[in-house]
């Protein structure tokens, strides 16, 4: 991955705008945050190949950053944006790092699913 | 000296900092190890210092890496059981526990070694050790391997008692730093402190990596006697 260029992540996001897509999102502070700090209350979520078809998108921020889509009846947001990469299977990587280079937040859209 | 072991994990590294001396010591005597992984880690947070995993190369990354440390380990066997990592608790738990029984058959491990159910803080760990007592209780009384459960929840021993099984892996203390050394996207950067705290002897590594600690499982607590 590399750090995101946001201009071309607006690009690649306005290419994708109409097409049906697969997504993953997912925020994580990791399975061991309570453990580690009793007062940190732990939450997270991940979605995985979700179907999914945006009308337009946005990306917004000075890095971190933030993308924001808008479909036919909601949206889908992700903060917290900093690396992105288009793998060798044109999946659109998105991802969120933080000061210690761990994952925080995943946004991929595909055009195929992705592994189970 | 054991006949066969099988150790159980959800997550490729599980078997790092709290067994892979233990392990080591049973393959150097010749034991036979099958090591039973549930899934390769997808979801980690850890992305290698620097990063060189992404959310969608890090399983393959993972399985390469633990592989490697199965070589450091003496393991032979090893059987991955193509979860996902976090969804452990949410699968089909019978169906689990009977690939779980299907191996103990086959192995028929003369010692299990598993996370403490409803003591090892991540919730794939607790299902996983779960799953372990539910297949070794499937057996009668008398067939049943002995189990040896990690337990690091906060405050576990003052339910627990004190652990009753203490390996002292001192004397292979290097290579078990080479089984974590294996499992380097999860691993660099934490290594590197530890052998330095290592070589200065310093007690927490000395208590935590040196002595493995574990709670035998009251294995027949479905069956107590009358």
């Amino acid at each position: 991955m590399r750090p995101i260029d946001p201009q071309k992540l607006q690009e690649t996001i306005t290419n994708l705008a109409g097409k049906k897509l697969y997504i993953h999102l997912e925020t994580t502070n990791g399975a061991y945050a309570t453990h580690k700090d009793q007062s940190f209350f732990s939450a997270g979520a991940f979605l995985r190949n979700a179907q999914f078809s945006f009308i337009h998108g946005k990306v917004k921020g000075e890095g971190p950053y933030r993308v924001g889509l808008e479909t036919d009846i909601g949206w889908l947001y992700a903060e917290g944006l900093t690396d992105w990469e288009i793998d060798e299977n044109n999946r659109v990587l998105i991802a969120g790092h933080d000061h210690d280079g761990k994952l925080a937040i995943a946004l991929q859209l595909s055009e195929t699913p992705f592994p189970k | 000296m054991e006949r066969h072991v099988l150790v159980v994990f959800p997550h490729p590294d599980d078997e790092a900092f709290g067994v892979a001396g233990t392990i080591i010591s049973h393959t150097d005597a010749g034991t036979p190890v099958t090591y039973v992984c549930l899934t390769l880690g997808e979801m980690g947070r850890n992305m290698g210092k620097p990063i060189i995993a992404n959310r969608e190369t890090l399983p393959e990354i993972r399985k390469k890496e633990l592989e490697e440390a199965c070589r450091h380990l003496g393991i032979e066997d090893l059987r991955r059981f193509g979860m996902r990592d976090k969804t452990v608790e949410f699968a089909d738990q019978d169906a689990l526990v009977s690939q779980l029984f299907e191996v103990i058959q086959e192995t028929d491990p003369s010692l299990i070694i598993t996370f403490y159910p409803g003591y090892a803080v991540h919730p794939d760990h607790n299902a996983t050790g779960a799953a372990v007592i539910q297949a070794v209780q499937r057996l009668p009384v008398e067939a049943r391997p002995v189990v040896h459960a990690i337990a690091f929840s906060e405050g576990c021993e003052d339910i627990l008692g004190p652990p009753d099984v203490i390996n002292d892996v001192k004397h292979i203390a290097e290579r078990k730093f080479k089984v974590i050394e294996a499992h380097a996207s999860q691993t660099s950067g934490v290594i590197e402190v530890m052998k330095e705290r290592f070589l200065e002897a310093d007690e927490t590594v000395e208590g935590y990596m040196l002595k493995e600690r574990f709670w035998t499982f009251p294995v027949n607590s479905d069956k107590p006697e009358k």
